[in-house]
């Protein structure tokens, strides 16, 4: 499988879950990450932020294909919230907009990503909608949000 | 060859006023026929442009649109209601003028514009003896005067204040200068052959020898590099970048709306009919009928299909058929980039005008040699 | 020729024009700032979200059959696609492995349809972007007929909801083998038709061929998928490396750019793979026609869909690359995340690497030739 050679680089520091992704530290995505890129990865499919409910975590997913091997690979991170995640945008730049987004809609903070801003809601929009805290906020520019949703649902 | 003007002069000459005063008095007749002749091409021009793209290109609506109920279908008059609507749809529209636009120069620009095809038409003859002023010089007055329209569409881009609008006159000012100059080129031609800058003179050349066109291979050549470059000053596809639809939104007339766009509109079909018909003048026996193409062997009696009324539909019909052509280029091509429409223009175009001159003058020097 | 800019020979101030969101040919409402140098284009920004329906946030507050119809929204230029990703996307999850025969035969038969749907627009658009309008109007009008075999089917022509997870919403309706047939032998000549009146065409070969070349390394790195990477040569395609659905019954080839009439990897290259894979997808849809067997359509459909907990990614081969699908189920009826990867997405990213050094009007064949949907890039 082609999570192996990962576990057998990086015993102490990886954890193999249940369907073979496996869960990496933010401290050391850095790290893997660069490894990652020169094996054979050299396909970027999806980043994926996700809300773990519970102690303010939210998690990484990332999908990696191989179009050389044909192999799969996913790499989840779960962190606090406020942790910084190192940026691959620099390595995959198809990266960059996924992070982007991953920001825009989670929250997420990467470090060292060239253009971190909002890419899907408008610049001054308040908070991220896609953590399950997120409330629907009473203004949105001054105008109130119409509460009595009879016809729209 | 005797204009309009000088017979109207005639005509009215028994009411006994001084022959300025008068002049001034009978001018009015042919404007206003000028200006109808403008508005009823651009009416009809617009409803043949829709019903070409229409076969052309399997469109439906043209079928549609009717007077009072009268639909027409699939007929060829299918859709006639809609010029109307159009016209009546233009008119009526709001005039919007940009806050941060120059109010004044973008009121003028149209005006320029039009006044340039309006003037142009004074010198085109539209069959013998029926032409406004029968300048000497009158294949130069056309030249320069249809290239005044220029001045027009630079204000209009600046004064719109719109940075498509810019590169949209950027674009127009540096194609239709560039294509002045083939087009010039192959004029000559037709002037170093004739003698005279007069488009009686060249059509009477063309009675007594054969249509300019056939004069000699180069002669033939110069009528398709005049043709395209044509083509290019009227800025139709495929030479429409100054107005490029998908890049540019609609270029230098992004701003205007109703009657001043109706004017730019008006006036690009006039320019359309001008140079069709200065084609047909110059290339093509202009009001002669098509059995003096190479005048051989044609029993006098055949002359009967030369004359001054019967040759405004040999003119027209000619002309109306380069304006066709005009249209199928259009629903047929891609547009050119600007880099490559200049290369067209500099690198192709006009060392093949050069070499027709020097050919031409060639063919002139020995053909006197020996024929003569 | 004027790719090699030295900016200080000219030394002339740089301009932002702002393309879009309100413009012709932006496909939408995508809007790009551009910072130009007269006519050439150093930098572009694209700029999106105009059309952002807060499509992830909608699926957490769904059941997953409700989501079906929200899928169509996405890609509405082939939303029989988007429906078909999902399904199978979410038969992985509640781990359905084998459909009735027939299920499988008509799922294909359409997104083949939807294929060649979805790439005539794409044709005809390229065409409209570099200014020639009769492509357009005639790829629609063979539109249309497939349009019209959708609505005999499905009973609409633009969103169908028709593809569920675990089936189809009802069966065919009794004279569309025939029907389809039909179409088929009318449109494949039509092919020829346009490759004689734009792919041949010499202005249209200056306006495409060696503009915003996208070499190999480039394309991969940046995650493009479907047509756009084939279009640099690389023979990837879902349906040949990782057959899902039946794709592995039938035999077709993966057309790849070649570089016939400029280098690998152009506009024109991007825009002959689609062409060519019309051809291909003709010949799926006559042999799947052919062998199509009897069967209930509805039988598979499970009664509540509530997958366990766990998570799945799924990928399928729309008209415009490589859809993925990230569901994170909870335990419950409705996904806790789904997260969308959307090949347009992707594909609109490169736009500034391939494009920036060229002029105003090649950015537009560059962005015609990326054949992009804003409604799936901005979801």
């Amino acid at each position: 499988m082609s999570e192996n050679f990962l576990v057998k680089k990086y015993k102490e520091k990886v954890e193999l879950l249940e369907n073979n992704s496996i869960l990496v530290d933010a401290s050391d995505w850095k790290e893997i990450s660069t490894f990652i890129f020169k094996s054979r990865f050299d396909y970027l499919m999806c980043i994926t932020s996700y809300d773990l409910e519970q102690d303010n975590k939210i998690g990484l997913a990332y999908n990696f294909y191989s179009t050389k091997s044909k192999e799969y690979l996913e790499i989840r991170i779960e962190f606090e919230a406020t942790t910084k995640v190192f940026s691959i945008a620099e390595i995959w730049r198809a990266a960059d907009w996924h992070e982007r987004e991953a920001y825009d809609l989670m929250g997420v903070i990467f470090e060292g990503h060239p253009d971190m801003k909002r890419i899907l809601l408008p610049d001054d929009w308040d908070g991220h909608p896609l953590r399950k805290d997120w409330k629907e906020p009473e203004y949105y520019n001054g105008m109130p949000v119409p509460k009595d949703k009879t016809y729209w649902e | 060859m005797t204009s309009v003007v000088d017979s109207l002069l005639n005509l009215f000459s028994f009411t006994g006023l001084d022959n300025s005063i008068l002049l001034i008095l009978v001018l009015h007749i042919p404007a206003l026929s000028i200006f109808l002749v403008m508005v009823v091409n651009a009416t009809v021009a617009v409803y043949v442009e829709r019903k070409v793209a229409a076969f052309m290109q399997d469109r439906l609506g043209p079928m549609e649109v009717g007077l009072f109920g009268f639909k027409g279908g699939k007929k060829f008059w299918g859709g006639i209601g809609q010029t109307i609507a159009d016209a009546i749809k233009l008119l009526t529209k709001e005039d919007i003028v940009p806050d941060s636009a120059d109010k004044k120069l973008m009121l003028l620009a149209p005006f320029i514009i039009f006044i340039g095809a309006f003037l142009t038409f004074i010198a085109v003859p539209f069959s013998q003896n029926l032409v406004v002023s029968d300048f000497n010089i009158g294949v130069f007055y056309i030249m320069a005067m249809s290239s005044v329209g220029v001045i027009g569409i630079i204000i209009a881009g600046w004064s719109s204040n719109n940075k498509w609008s810019l590169y949209g006159s950027m674009r127009a000012a540096a194609q239709i200068v560039s294509y002045e100059i083939p087009i010039g080129l192959s004029l000559l031609l037709a002037v170093l052959v004739v003698g005279s800058l007069n488009l009686g003179d060249i059509v009477q050349w063309q009675a007594e020898n054969r249509w300019f066109i056939f004069h000699s291979p180069f002669t033939f050549i110069a009528f398709f590099i005049f043709f395209i470059s044509v083509v290019a000053e009227t800025n139709r596809t495929p030479f429409d970048i100054p107005e490029a639809e998908s890049e540019l939104v609609a270029g230098w007339m992004t701003e205007y709306s109703g009657f001043k766009w109706a004017i730019f509109f008006l006036s690009e079909y006039a320019n359309m009919m001008i140079v069709s018909i200065v084609a047909s003048v110059v290339f093509l026996g202009g009001w002669l009928s098509p059995f003096a193409i190479i005048n051989v062997g044609i029993p006098n009696s055949w002359m009967i299909f030369d004359g001054p009324l019967i040759g405004i539909i040999w003119l027209m019909s000619k002309a109306l058929f380069l304006i066709f052509v005009m249209m199928w280029f259009r629903w047929t091509f891609p547009r050119l980039r600007v880099d490559q429409l200049m290369y067209l223009c500099w690198k192709v175009f006009i060392p093949f005008c050069l070499a027709n001159l020097f050919f031409v003058s060639i063919w002139e020097l020995i053909g006197g040699l020996f024929f003569k | 020729m004027y790719k090699v800019l030295d900016k200080s020979i000219i030394g002339a101030d740089e301009m932002v024009m702002n393309m879009g969101p309100q413009h012709p040919s932006t496909h939408g409402v995508l809007r790009l700032k551009i910072v130009t140098d007269g006519e050439i284009v150093s930098h572009i920004e694209p700029i999106i979200g105009y059309l952002h329906r807060c499509f992830e946030k909608h699926c957490e507050n769904l059941s997953y059959e409700q989501i079906v119809p929200f899928t169509d929204r996405c890609d509405y230029l082939a939303a029989m696609h988007m429906a078909h990703g999902y399904s199978i996307a979410v038969e992985k999850l509640l781990g359905i492995e084998e459909l009735p025969e027939r299920v499988e035969y008509i799922r294909v038969i359409l997104a083949e349809f939807q294929r060649i749907a979805s790439h005539l627009i794409a044709v005809g658009v390229f065409g409209l972007d570099v200014g020639a309008i009769t492509p357009f109007t005639w790829t629609l009008r063979d539109r249309e007929r497939i349009i019209d075999l959708f609505e005999s089917v499905t009973g609409s022509r633009l969103l169908y909801n028709y593809i569920w997870p675990g089936g189809l919403a009802h069966d065919l309706p009794p004279n569309f083998i025939q029907k389809a047939n039909d179409f088929l032998n009318y449109f494949e000549p039509q092919i020829e038709e346009y490759n004689n009146l734009l792919t041949t065409n010499k202005i249209f070969i200056e306006r495409s061929a060696d503009i915003g070349v996208m070499p190999v390394d480039v394309a991969i790195n940046y995650g493009v998928s479907g047509p756009t990477l084939r279009g640099s040569g690389v023979p990837f395609d879902l349906r040949k490396d990782e057959p899902y659905s039946i794709y592995q019954k039938f035999d077709f080839d993966v057309p790849v750019g070649e570089g016939l009439m400029g280098t690998v990897g152009d506009c024109w290259d991007r825009y002959y793979v689609k062409v060519l894979e019309m051809k291909e997808s003709i010949k799926i849809l006559k042999q799947a026609l052919n062998s199509i067997p009897e069967g209930d359509v509805k039988a598979a459909i499970p009664k509540k869909i509530r997958p366990k907990k766990g998570e799945i990614y799924s990928r399928y081969e729309t008209a415009r690359g490589d859809l993925g699908l990230y569901i994170r189920s909870g335990g419950k009826n409705m996904p806790s995340r789904l997260k969308m990867r959307s090949p347009a997405y992707c594909n609109l990213s490169v736009l500034n690497e391939i494009s920036a050094g060229w002029m105003i009007s090649d950015v537009i064949s560059v962005l015609g030739s990326l054949d992009i949907v804003l409604g799936e890039i901005d979801r």
